[in-house]
């Protein structure tokens, strides 16, 4: 939209504020317009979340990518690659980067499935 | 082992500290790297010294000294001080190669850098994870865990070498922003740029997942207390008018500054990048003032990074610095945390190496020149155009986002082209970056957190729905991370090392091919890349722009330079002439050991010459000779305040300027002087020379040629040029008082006078 320069008519609703009160309008807005925004990263993540946390599980990144890669197309995304990681762990008595590194390779995903099985 | 020398730096470091007389080793830099890890983590500002002292001055806005450092030019006349500035100063390093980065890097640190950000390798944003290993980069740097530690490593040994602690910057942007962020953690990098809107406006990142992957690298930033630059200069670098858009580079900067406090980092680890937006021939300080001084005010809690401004570069060196010393006054006027470079020939080609340091020096001496200014010359608040332009501003932005609220709120804002529009807010051209919801790359790549999501790590953002036992200090619980024995960022031992994944495109394989330069100390031209033999030849050709440029490239083949190219021209005059900068590259290595290289003149010691002249003494006449009025450098090697002559005692009889040289012979064999000093400049006529040799025959015909010393010195004067013309010794400008007085007495003594 092409729009000529309204500003001396738009501004009459801030022609009242004091300076204070302008910058406190500022800050006010502006938390506004972040706050949809911060929900949404509350409740949602990706794939370079998920592989961050793999890295924090002290797992190599390619074999992150891997992992990562195999919960997207299981749809095991949203309940976390590290949980994914973690059941297996706790289901073969092993540490993150040997449970990681099998399931890169492609075995062991029937464990997350019967977990998980039926909810993608 | 190396010396601890401060706690700023974390523990000593095990490999050999640096010497000043020898280069970085990088293959040996390069080799054992699974076993380095960063001394510290998070950022370091300056020490401010208030008041302090230095040589015959006091300064207001300095930070402690460094030890090792490269002054600047006049510093010779200061006693070689060096002051630093109170607020850090950036250099951007993009040379595509680590191991050619930290060379430049070491020379930066010298003058006065301890802000060092890598540029990344262009497409590194769009790359759905990490890189592995050295290979080459393309205007910028791949990214990695080796490359970082590399760096890391080197920046260590250049910190402890100058004696202040140095950031590590680069980008935690694009696709993969968490994991650059862990692995930023990681690795001792202390800062970082990070703002999903630069990822959605200049990179087309889907903007879904470009705020849901800044949180959780915001929040892993604030963890390793990395301080967070945005990127809101960006919009200033784009817009088809920077004036323009101010009103939204405040929104830009707020939207990114809230979002991060959300995501967890303080405010004090939150930068805004900023930069004046505009260049002359614009009134460009009384443009952007207002503008500095509106951000100033709305983010007075923030810390400010200014940025020297881009958008109006040209291929003109001088052009760039003279904008940039503009910038530079804004920040003194106002306020700056950290002072970012741009080098001078960014306009034309990715920085060369002394570029980077010319930046770092223009910084450094405008910031040092202006230290305690603004205490003088203060902002004038009260001026009605000032106060109406600020006050303008802050409404402007204040307009925009109230209607970014009712149009749907940011997602839809960006959807409906609001930003980086030429008209300035809320006057619209409709010529803004548009961007799809659903569009951009990794659209649709985010995902719902499912009602049992869980991550077992420390240190992430949002929904976690760990088991009871396991949430954290807060609930008076474990770590999370205790759910797998710790995570990498509370048990350095799990961090994960890989060397390289490419054979052929890595540092030692580059290395290889210029390995015969290093080992043979060969000297070889460069501006980026060790062996790259590139040098640039300044020269006016008197014909027009086309023909001109046309005839320098014709030029540099008869140099012998390959790969030639016009990088700058300036028109003095249409027909008269053109300045022309050309570059090629030059196939030549030089073996230092084929080379004569005078030597330096020993002097002696004070006590030596003191000893001597009370001994002998040694009485001198002195005089500017010719139809020369200069008495500048005369002064200074004879007066005892510039550490001259009369310092040891000498007896100096100066006669003045313009002083035939029969006065001066006379006035020698009169006060029985064993010295005569002249003084001369270099002239066309030879007027020089004429002197020399007409003191030198006279003394001979007067017979006193032996028993005198007879000595010039001028600017332009070597020794080689003085004795060929009858003299004992010549001095140029370098010389200094203890030159001439050891040589005096050297020669006295060899002489038996």
């Amino acid at each position: 939209m092409v729009r000529p320069d309204t500003f001396h008519e738009v501004r009459e609703h801030l022609a009242d504020l004091t300076d204070a009160e302008l910058e406190a309008r500022f800050w006010d807005l502006s938390h506004k317009v972040v706050e949809p925004l911060v929900e949404l990263a509350r409740t949602h993540t990706s794939p370079s979340i998920e592989r961050s946390v793999l890295m924090r599980m002290g797992i190599a990144s390619p074999v992150g990518v891997a992992v990562v890669s195999e919960c997207e197309k299981r749809g095991l995304l949203g309940h976390g690659a590290g949980h994914v990681v973690l059941v297996c762990m706790q289901a073969w008595g092993v540490d993150a980067p040997t449970a990681a590194a099998r399931l890169a390779a492609g075995d062991g995903w029937d464990v997350p499935e019967s977990t998980w099985g039926g909810q993608r | 082992m190396s010396e601890p020398v401060d706690v700023r730096f974390g523990r000593p470091l095990s490999d050999p500290p640096l010497r000043p007389d020898e280069k970085l080793d990088v293959e040996a830099l390069l080799k054992d790297l699974e076993h380095y890890r960063p001394r510290r983590k998070g950022w370091t500002w300056r020490t401010p010294v208030p008041g302090q002292r230095m040589y015959e001055f006091t300064y207001h806005e300095t930070s402690e000294p460094l030890t090792r450092f490269v002054p600047l030019p006049a510093a010779h006349y200061f006693d070689n001080i060096d002051p630093q500035p109170d607020c850090v100063i950036t250099t951007e390093i993009a040379s595509g190669r680590p191991e050619d980065d930290v060379r430049r890097m070491r020379m930066a640190a010298w003058h006065g850098a301890d802000h060092i950000m890598v540029i990344r390798t262009a497409g590194q944003s769009h790359m759905d994870g990490l890189l592995e290993g050295t290979p080459e980069g393309v205007g910028g740097i791949a990214i990695t865990r080796k490359q970082l530690r590399f760096t890391r490593r080197a920046l260590d040994l250049i910190e402890d070498e100058v004696g202040r602690p140095i950031d590590f910057h680069s980008y935690v942007s694009g696709v993969a922003g968490p994991e650059m962020a862990v692995l930023f953690a990681e690795e001792g990098v202390n800062g970082a740029h990070q703002d999903p809107q630069y990822n959605v406006l200049y990179r087309n990142i889907n903007m879904y997942r470009s705020f849901v992957d800044a949180a959780e690298a915001k929040h892993v930033m604030a963890a390793a207390g990395m301080l967070q630059i945005d990127g809101a200069h960006n919009a200033n670098a784009t817009a088809v008018k920077a004036w323009k858009v101010m009103p939204e580079l405040l929104v830009q900067h707020a939207i990114n500054c809230a979002y991060s406090q959300a995501a967890g980092i303080p405010k004090q680890r939150i930068a805004l990048s900023t930069v004046p937006p505009d260049a002359a021939p614009a009134p460009c300080m009384r443009m952007d003032l207002p503008y500095a001084l509106a951000l100033r005010d709305l983010f007075g809690d923030y810390k400010m990074r200014a940025q020297q401004n881009t958008r109006y570069m040209e291929s003109d060196g001088r052009d760039a610095t003279v904008s940039h010393v503009m910038n530079l006054m804004i920040s003194r006027l106002t306020s700056a945390d950290i002072q970012s470079t741009i080098t001078p020939d960014e306009g034309r080609n990715v920085p060369w190496h002394y570029n980077n340091v010319a930046a770092v020096d223009t910084a450094k001496q405008a910031l040092v020149g202006m230290d305690g200014l603004r205490e003088m010359v203060r902002v004038d608040r009260e001026s009605a155009e000032l106060k109406a332009r600020v006050r303008e501003l802050k409404e402007r932005a204040v307009l925009f986002l109230e209607a970014m609220l009712r149009d749907g709120g940011y997602f839809s804002a960006v959807e409906q082209a609001y930003f980086v529009d030429s008209g300035e807010y809320p006057e619209t051209h409709d010529d803004g970056i548009a961007r799809k919801s659903d569009g951009g790359v990794a659209a649709g790549t985010v995902v719902e957190r499912a009602d049992d999501y869980m991550a077992p790590v420390c240190h992430h953002f949002g929904e976690n729905h760990l088991p009871q036992g396991y949430r954290g200090a807060e609930f008076g619980e474990a770590s999370p991370c205790d759910l797998i024995g710790k995570c990498t960022l509370c048990d350095d031992a799990k961090v994960p090392y890989i060397d390289e994944l490419d054979p052929v495109d890595n540092a030692a394989v580059r290395l290889a091919e210029t390995a015969e330069l290093r080992h043979k100390g060969l000297i070889k031209p460069e501006v980026e890349w060790a062996g790259d033999g590139v040098v640039a030849v300044t020269m006016f050709l008197p014909a027009g722009e086309a023909v001109a440029e046309a005839a320098a490239l014709e030029l540099g083949r008869a140099m012998n330079l390959t790969d030639r190219e016009v990088i700058h021209k300036r028109v003095m005059h249409p027909a008269e002439g053109t300045l022309i900068e050309l570059k090629g590259r030059l196939d030549v290595a030089i073996d230092p050991t084929t080379l004569t290289i005078p030597l330096p003149p020993e002097t002696l010691s004070d006590e030596e010459i003191r000893d001597f002249v009370h001994a002998h003494q040694v009485r001198c006449v002195a005089a500017t000779v010719g139809n020369d009025e200069h008495s500048v450098g005369m002064r200074e090697i004879i007066d005892i305040k510039h550490g001259g002559l009369e310092k040891w005692g000498f007896s100096v009889t100066y006669l003045g300027t313009s002083v035939p040289v029969e006065k001066v012979l006379d006035a020698a064999i009169e006060h029985a002087a064993s010295v005569v000093l002249i003084s001369t400049i270099i002239t066309h006529a030879e007027v020089h020379r004429e002197m020399m040799e007409k003191l030198s025959s006279l003394a001979e015909e007067k017979g006193v040629r032996d028993k005198l010393l007879l000595i010039s010195g001028g600017t332009q004067v070597t020794d080689e040029l003085a004795r060929a013309w009858g003299m004992d010794a010549g001095f140029g400008r370098k010389a200094k008082g203890v030159d001439v007085a050891s040589f005096i007495v050297k020669e006295m003594r060899r002489r038996g006078l």
